[in-house]
């Protein structure tokens, strides 16, 4: 039986140079903020929570490009972005499910309040966040699968063997 | 009534299932088997409800019909609900004992689950691009589970069927587009509504185009037919039961007959082409089903050739020009064989895998003599045989009978014939199955197999039984779900007045 590799640690030389890093660590702070503008902004401009999403993990591609996939794993792993994924989607069937209490099944039943406010809409920003927080994870996670693909073949070997 | 309230449920239970049992297994592995049995059997209970609704409406979201999503249960959902529900709460029993002998179980029952709720929700939706999400989630998961045991043919076989049915569903989305640029709306009902006042002119003859150019390959109609033979044999053999008895039917079949019937409404050029592409099915099919060795495959090539005989029925059911009776027909005798091919093609399935399982190969060649260790499933897979090929008791018999005699009423000679023919070379074709498989010699190196285990016989029994069941009970289902399944298809007008009543 192999020797479980650890992720986080390899011998590889970590990141881009440094004119790379210092301009990814000046970006990423408005990128991840923009990310999270479009994604809570969703009912009101366009965008929404799979724009938003999408830019977000974009954030964490930078961040594994320009550092390494050391520090990005530090930041989300591969289980991590696995269990935000499903619980997120597994919370937006929860929600339109929620709806069945009140008569149907998707209703919009929180009040409304004042249109253009940010806090309006009913259910709608919610759904906008679970749907944000899914495409990052799931979006990370398919990068993450494509570009240390060795990594986790080697690993299902070791569940497919702890199985047995 | 309590169905009413929660038709919904047929996507969002398998949908949450699927998530919740990736986040669970992370846990406890074994919860998977569980979580994914009581799903499917609560599914299956509720589908067999729904027959007895009578047809409705719900509103997605409370919004009224033509800007919300109308969820619609007819005749012809219910029926299509019942076959995937049955199939897949049987699937999911053998999948318990056959699925160990791959890796990430788990994984398999989300993907499982994942598909089931697609196809659920290709077919209790009423609105067009909510088909389109629906065939697409159903499609996805079904590219991975083609592609599960990561062979390196496995994959490839994944990586065809994705890339057609890709172009497939590009196809139906430039159709879906162009429909809602010509009449402003998605909702089915109200399609039909614009259409018949809109008629059919080139732009809508061009969609329906591109509709049998999609929902035809996703159904393996034989120009479309390339990725079927690779796709469904390379499957582990609970998903090619699904793949092969409820997947082309939920989301190629089923769309083809209801666009075509409830939205565009009967039309002589729509049925002279499906009655074309049926008959060429079932003749391309069998043909290239007698030389095959592969188990399996033998099995997909018959898929395409018993997928003509609904084809060729749906057509001859959407014809104006002959009685409606016999259109009526025609399109009664598609329906049944529809049910019947889901009941006997998965059974045959089930039997390959259960084959598989003990014996570790597909080639029918190697095999022989099994009846002498495996009685149950090769009496099952006996059944199953005969079933398909219609010999009389059998279900099969009937579906065929009433095709055939439909098309010599209708004064169509010629397709009468080619299914005759058809019938006789499926004939010929699992009898040479019987001959290597199930008797004969037993060669020596299976004289210490086993029975396979219990969970994965019983789906067995129960399909052979419903195949015999199914025959036998052929006097009383003109009455019951297949007549209302077929009133579905042929009112356009009430399936119109579904915009008012939601």
């Amino acid at each position: 039986m192999a020797t479980k590799p650890d992720l986080a640690s390899s011998q590889q030389p970590t990141g881009m140079t440094p004119i790379v890093k210092t301009v990814v660590r000046f970006a990423i702070g408005i990128i991840f903020m923009f990310g999270w503008y479009i994604i809570i902004y969703g009912h009101l401009t366009p965008g929404g929570g799979f724009a938003g999403g999408t830019i977000l993990a974009c954030g964490y591609v930078i961040l594994t490009l320009a550092f390494g996939k050391e520090l990005a794993l530090r930041k989300m792993s591969d289980m991590a972005a696995s269990i935000i994924d499903n619980t997120c989607a597994l919370l937006f069937v929860t929600v339109a499910m929620i709806g069945f209490a009140f008569g149907a099944f998707f209703l919009n039943f929180p009040p409304h309040g004042t249109p253009f406010n940010l806090v309006s809409a009913g259910v709608i920003p919610l759904y906008n966040i679970l749907i944000g927080l899914k495409v990052t994870s799931s979006l990370f996670a398919i990068f993450l699968a494509l570009s240390i693909f060795g990594r986790f073949v080697s690993k299902l070997v070791d569940e497919a063997e702890e199985e047995e | 009534m309590t169905m009413q309230t929660i038709y919904p449920l047929f996507t969002a239970l398998p949908l949450a299932a699927a998530f919740f049992n990736l986040l669970v297994t992370k846990i406890n592995k074994k919860a998977a088997d569980y979580i994914a049995f009581l799903v499917t059997a609560a599914l299956a209970v509720m589908a067999v409800l729904t027959i007895f609704e009578a047809p409705f409406a719900y509103r997605i979201g409370g919004f009224p019909a033509p800007w919300g999503i109308l969820l619609i249960s007819d005749g012809l959902s219910a029926l299509m609900l019942v076959i995937i529900n049955a199939i897949a709460l049987l699937s999911i029993i053998y999948s318990i004992k056959y699925m160990t002998m791959y890796t990430a179980k788990p994984k398999y029952f989300s993907l499982f689950l994942l598909m089931l709720a697609g196809m659920n929700g290709v077919v209790i939706t009423g609105d067009l691009f909510n088909v389109f999400v629906f065939l697409e989630v159903a499609s996805l998961a079904s590219y991975a589970l083609v592609g599960f045991g990561c062979e390196h043919e496995e994959l490839e076989a994944s990586f065809k069927y994705l890339i057609l049915g890709e172009v497939a569903s590009t196809a139906i989305l430039f159709g879906i587009a162009f429909l809602y640029s010509m009449t402003g709306t998605l909702n089915m009902p109200d399609l039909a509504r614009q259409l018949e006042v809109l008629g059919i002119n080139k732009a809508v003859a061009f969609v329906i185009a591109l509709f049998i150019m999609g929902f035809g390959l996703k159904a393996s109609m034989v120009p479309f037919h390339a990725w079927l033979p690779d796709a469904h044999p390379s499957a582990p053999a609970p998903i090619s039961a699904m793949l092969s008895g409820v997947l082309i039917k939920a989301i190629g079949v089923y769309a083809i007959a209801r666009v075509m019937f409830d939205v565009v409404g009967p039309n002589a050029m729509v049925s002279s082409i499906l009655m074309f592409l049926g008959a060429l099915s079932m003749l391309v099919g069998v043909f290239l089903a007698v030389g095959q060795s592969d188990f399996k495959r033998m099995l997909a090539y018959h898929s395409i050739s018993q997928m003509g005989y609904v084809t060729i029925g749906l057509g001859l059911g959407l014809n104006p020009n002959v009685p409606p009776v016999i259109a009526a027909m025609g399109l009664f005798g598609g329906l049944y064989h529809l049910v019947n091919h889901a009941v006997f093609k998965s059974l045959l399935f089930l039997c390959a895998g259960a084959f598989e399982f003990r014996t570790g190969t597909r080639n029918r060649y190697e095999m022989g003599g099994l009846i002498r260790k495996m009685p149950v499933t090769s009496t099952a897979c006996s059944i199953a045989s005969l079933s398909i090929s219609g010999v009389p008791p059998f279900n099969g018999f009937w579906s065929k009978l009433i095709i055939i005699v439909a098309f010599i009423q209708a004064g169509y000679y010629v397709y009468g014939a080619i299914a005759v023919f058809v019938a006789f070379m499926t004939l010929l074709s699992f009898i040479k199955l019987q001959r290597f498989v199930i008797f004969g010699q037993l060669p020596a190196r299976f004289a210490n197999i086993q029975e396979a285990p219990f969970a994965m016989t019983l789906p067995l029994v129960v399909l052979a039984i419903l195949c015999i069941a199914l025959g036998l009970a052929y006097p009383y289902l003109d009455q019951g779900a297949l007549q209302a399944a077929r009133a579905a298809l042929l009112d356009k007008v009430s399936y119109m007045g579904f915009i008012i009543g939601g």
